[in-house]
């Protein structure tokens, strides 16, 4: 992204925040909020090549919304998984710390795919070395790295392949 | 009505929060306790949103923003506590530990 372009991005989102955080904002408030956007935006900044690396296609933008539904359902199930857990009586938890490894080379797809591991109770990413993620599973229910990927990371890395790369 | 499904909704998001710090006491060591205190929350703090937006439909943009927030940093500090846990040797508890395998091979203050 030139960096003109990612300037004008970068103070849209902003302006965009901002009117959301004041709803309904006043008058006042939206031309306060449009000046500092407009402030933020020129100011030189480090760190804007992390979303230039991926130009938006439509099939990426529908794969991301697809993948928010794919997350939200893994974040409730694994929610209720873990609420029966601490529920039962007899506490059927079998802890351990795995490895699985990513196909995704991107740092942003890497975050992501990190994060929502974490998101998803039951497994908690500890730590990312090379292709390796270390997760800190709950309930321990594979004893190789390739059937440990196959249940934590594949159903997430197959639409963040299309996204992220 | 709206109001009523609203408060089921935030009642249910909150028995999810309840279940949480009860993990919190149940559960058996760091990690552990950290699967139930860090992560039931997320799906708790979500349906209470959602149920506030039910009751006061005009806060919704600030609700989604919310949300997202807790999506953006509940991840990173439940990792750095997971990280920061493993590098001071807190045990897993059971022998299963990938991450002490591969830190074997590595010498003393090595790459984490």
């Amino acid at each position: 992204m030139n960096p003109i372009r990612y300037r004008f991005v970068l103070g849209a989102v902003l302006f965009v925040l901002w009117i959301a955080l004041a709803w309904l904002p006043s008058v006042q408030e939206v031309i306060v909020g449009a000046l500092v956007a407009v402030a933020v935006a020129a100011l030189p900044l480090p760190g804007r090549d992390v979303f230039g690396e991926f130009p938006l296609t439509v099939r990426k933008i529908a794969t991301a919304i697809v993948y928010l539904f794919v997350f939200l359902g893994a974040v409730v199930r694994s929610n209720l998984d873990v609420a029966f857990r601490v529920l039962s009586p007899r506490l059927p938890i079998n802890p351990g710390i795995v490895r699985v490894k990513t196909r995704l080379k991107s740092r942003l797809g890497r975050l992501i795919l990190a994060n929502s591991i974490t998101l998803t109770p039951g497994t908690i990413s500890v730590a990312i070395r090379d292709d390796d993620i270390f997760v800190h599973w709950i309930n321990v229910s594979a004893d190789d790295v390739e059937a440990s990927t196959r249940k934590i990371v594949s159903d997430f890395e197959r639409y963040l392949e299309v996204c992220f790369g | 009505m709206l109001m009523l499904i609203g408060s089921i909704i935030a009642l249910v998001g909150s028995a999810f929060l309840f279940l949480a710090s009860l993990g919190l006491i149940r559960m058996p060591d760091v990690y552990n306790r950290m699967q139930a205190g860090t992560k039931a929350t997320t799906l708790g703090s979500m349906l209470v949103f959602a149920g506030f937006v039910l009751v006061m439909p005009q806060s919704w943009p600030r609700l989604v923003l919310l949300i997202l927030f807790i999506f953006l940093t509940n991840p990173l500090s439940s990792h750095a506590l997971a990280r920061s846990a493993h590098i001071q040797g807190v045990p897993v508890g059971t022998d299963r530990d990938d991450l002490a395998e591969a830190n074997a091979g590595i010498p003393e203050g090595g790459a984490q």
